[in-house]
């Protein structure tokens, strides 16, 4: 039997604190959930991963089947794979919950935001603030004379190259709904 | 069946429909439409407790020993917050409770009420699953549903939280229907994997099974088949904290607990085998240790009924998904189809080795004849109990982990104890659980002088309805646990871990009007020993023992199970030799 090198008096190897070497490769998942819509399931879901230390980039819940009192919530979150793999396995343990997917593995998917842009601005600023939200098929769904705000859909990533060209622009808010995401095909 | 009644009345109704016999509860504004009911009935058996926690804790112990789901009753605000640390327990080590709470009048929930709290919420993360119900209507179901939830799948507790008028309404009442719940985990495992673990036993030449508490939730039929398992492919076998009497510690096969203070040829088994075969265990850290230095040249099979609980921490390689008793016994069919093989020479050899192990004999300690050692007071209590139609209940600390060791189990639901949150105050109200539950049966909480007297108060408890549970106190005057770490590891500075201005136990025990027997000579404790047996009624038994025992083995925090420390020796030649303080 080895010898145990643990100084007396240290206090920095609690089990608590290991970690296993699984791969520690981030990845990006987006995971829709289909959830009997009772009180406090949202909760149950947003407590799982808080409690549990888990990333929620994205979250996005509403009544998808009325008759059924079914809502879908749609998660995007980010983690090494066996992380990605307990969430699955944790959401799925949940009482209320029918259906766990997880689009990224089961793809290819249809994600989509939408995000209503507030930008605030004067002469050139303001003429090309239009002219990039026509580039991006952006409407405009209120103006005043030195204000706009722009309804944007598309996935992300068109949001956040959106947001980034109209900061210097005047974008002074900025609304986003979160992704709703289906599988493609049937 | 449908009938109008009372939500009050439907709860009774719905208990007895589920074939409820004790409810464990204490009463308030809250409930008391409820009481009311309980009180026009005798189907029904009420065990009013002294303290909510020793409520859940009671019904954990009902629970564990019958197989059957505890039932608690208790008021709103602080008779819920109160149940928060049983429920915790309960969740922890998967123990199915229903625990059902009074709530404030619907239309005055939000106001801050008079003894309100928001129970669910509260208590959502402690709970395999909760209800709030604002429908009297609603709430015959959901207590169909509260039972189904807390026994089906991986068990666990249930609560629901019920306001006051919704009790006090009337509503139709609606029997038990069996699958309407869209709440079905699946039991059966896959065949395939099952194939592939028959095929990996085939040819394994240092197999173990890694047994625990998913075994006894799985019910005796799962002991069983594990037993003809076991014995069958002559595999050596350990078990977790939670999973002692699944199979007999009086069995060839039995290597002992596992884990950080479990035995050396478990853990070095554990560490060297070719195959490793959990069933119903969960790769806690207590077993574990270091996770890159965790048993590094095994293939894992690991057989659990929660997918979340395959590769949280260990990854494995051939994962079945099922209830135990169902896997192993496909496990057993497909082993025989295929002709009972093992590698018998090979595991022959392993048997040889793990005997090497055993003559280590990890569990020898230094005796004495002027102190109670606590290991000779457990040593005697099994010699003395082992024989009689016993049941064991701890508390948390050293002896916990003594009792694990030194008490040996022949049967599943024997053994009740706080295992995944380690919760001290557990036993006392556990051991009441239990002895309700079985009248005539010895009952005994090993217990030590500070968790004890963290849920005392259910003695009174104990005396009211003539329950003879033994609380066996081994009185180091010491929270000896935390003083074994702090000695450990922080330098011996013993920073508040002593127990002192303790009552005297005798004393305290006629105050309830219970007996007392104290006991600090060696010579002494064989006859106290019977005493307590003998006695019909509630015993406290304060054993004074030496002060300043470790207990070992020990795998100290993150080191891995060969790197294990087995004696108060070794860890002073340790010492001596590297100069510098190691442990
Ligand atoms: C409710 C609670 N508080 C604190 C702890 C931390 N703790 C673990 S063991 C222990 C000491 C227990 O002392 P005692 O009951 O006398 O048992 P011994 O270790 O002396 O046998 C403590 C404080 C715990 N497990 N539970
Ligand atoms: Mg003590």
């Amino acid at each position: 039997m080895s010898a145990l090198h643990i100084k007396k008096g240290s206090t920095s190897h609690s089990a608590y604190n290991l970690r296993p070497n699984f791969s520690d490769v981030q990845e990006r998942h987006t995971i829709t959930v289909l959830v009997e819509n009772e009180p406090g399931v949202l909760a149950r879901v947003i407590g799982l991963f808080s409690g549990r230390g888990y990333n929620i980039d994205s979250l996005t819940v509403a009544e998808v089947d009325h008759t059924g009192h079914l809502s879908r919530i749609t998660i995007v979150t980010t983690g090494t794979p066996q992380v990605i793999e307990q969430i699955k396995a944790q959401l799925g343990r949940i009482v209320p919950v029918h259906e766990v997917t997880d689009l990224t593995v089961e793809g290819p998917f249809v994600e989509r935001e939408l995000a209503i842009v507030k930008v605030v601005s004067e002469g050139d600023k303001r003429v090309e603030a239009m002219r990039l939200a026509e580039i991006f098929r952006a409407k405009v769904v209120d103006t005043t004379l030195n204000s706009f705000i722009f309804e944007l859909t598309g996935a992300p990533d068109k949001i956040d190259a959106f947001a980034e060209l109209m900061r210097p622009l005047g974008l002074t808010k900025i609304a986003r709904t979160g992704v709703a995401a289906l599988l493609r095909g049937s | 069946m449908t009938r109008e009644m009372t939500g009050a009345k439907m709860v009774v109704q719905a208990l007895k429909d589920q074939g409820v016999d004790t409810v464990f509860g204490y009463p308030g504004g809250a409930v008391l439409p409820i009481y009311d009911e309980i009180f026009l009935q005798n189907d029904i058996r009420h065990i009013l407790v002294r303290h909510e926690q020793g409520a859940v804790h009671a019904a954990e112990g009902y629970a564990r020993s019958t197989g059957k789901p505890g039932v608690v009753l208790v008021t709103s605000g602080p008779g819920a917050t109160n149940a928060v640390t049983g429920l915790t327990d309960a969740l922890l080590d998967s123990i199915p409770l229903v625990v059902l709470t009074g709530q404030v009048p619907t239309f005055m929930i939000g106001s801050d009420a008079f003894q309100e709290a928001d129970t669910v919420g509260i208590t959502r993360p402690c709970t395999k699953h909760n209800w709030l119900v604002k429908d009297t209507e609603k709430l015959a179901e959901t207590m169909h549903e509260a039972f189904h939830v807390a026994t089906a799948g991986r068990p666990g507790p249930v609560l629901i939280d019920i306001p006051k008028d919704v009790q006090f309404a009337t509503g139709t009442y609606q029997g038990p229907k069996p699958a309407a719940s869209h709440y079905q985990p699946p039991v059966k495992g896959d065949l395939e994997a099952i194939t592939e673990l028959v095929a990996a036993m085939e040819t394994a030449k240092r197999p173990i099974f890694y047994t625990g508490g998913g075994v006894i939730n799985s019910g005796t039929g799962a002991s069983q088949l594990l037993r003809e398992l076991v014995d069958a492919t002559g595999f050596p076998v350990t078990s977790t904290l939670m999973g002692l009497g699944a199979y007999p510690a009086s069995g060839k096969q039995w290597l002992g607990m596992l884990g950080m203070h479990g035995l050396y040829e478990a853990n070095m088994a554990m560490h060297d085998c070719d195959l490793m075969i959990n069933i119903g265990a969960r790769f806690d850290d207590r077993i574990t240790g270091r996770l890159d230095a965790f048993s590094p040249a095994s293939t894992k099979a690991h057989i659990d009924i929660d997918p979340s609980s395959i590769n949280k921490v260990i990854r494995v390689d051939i994962p079945i998904v099922g209830d135990v008793a169902h896997v192993l016994e496909d496990v057993l069919k497909i082993w025989k189809s295929r002709g009972r093989k093992t590698a018998a020479a090979e595991v022959a050899q392993w048997q040889e080795q793990i005997q090497s192990w055993r003559d280590v004999r990890c569990l020898a300690y230094t005796g004495s004849e002027a102190t109670i050692k606590p290991q000779y007071a457990l040593e005697r209590l099994e010699a003395l109990t082992k024989n009689h139609d016993r049941y064991i209940t701890t508390e948390v600390g050293q002896h916990q982990m003594w009792a694990a060791q030194f008490l040996g189990f022949e049967d599943p639901n024997r053994w009740m104890t706080s295992g995944g949150l380690g919760t001290m105050g557990y036993g006392t109200p556990a051991s009441i659980g239990v002895q309700v539950a079985h009248q005539d049966a010895l009952v005994i909480n090993v217990a030590g002088e500070a968790s004890w007297l963290m849920n005392m108060q259910e003695m009174g408890t104990a005396v009211q309805y003539r329950l003879p549970v033994k609380q066996f106190i081994l009185n180091n005057e010491r929270l000896g646990m935390v003083r074994q770490w702090q000695e450990l590891l922080h330098g011996e500075r013993y920073s508040h871990s002593w127990s002192e201005a303790l009552p005297d136990f005798v004393k305290l025990a006629e105050a309830f009007g219970a007996k007392g027997i104290m006991v600090s000579d060696p010579k002494d404790l064989d006859d106290a020993i019977m005493e307590m047996i003998e006695y019909d009624g509630p015993v406290i038994f304060d054993c004074l023992v030496e002060k300043h025992e470790n207990c070992f083995p020990m795998i100290p925090s993150g080191k891995a199970h060969n790197e294990m420390l087995l004696g108060e020796a070794e860890t002073q030649g340790v010492i001596q030799s590297g100069g510098a303080v190691l442990v």
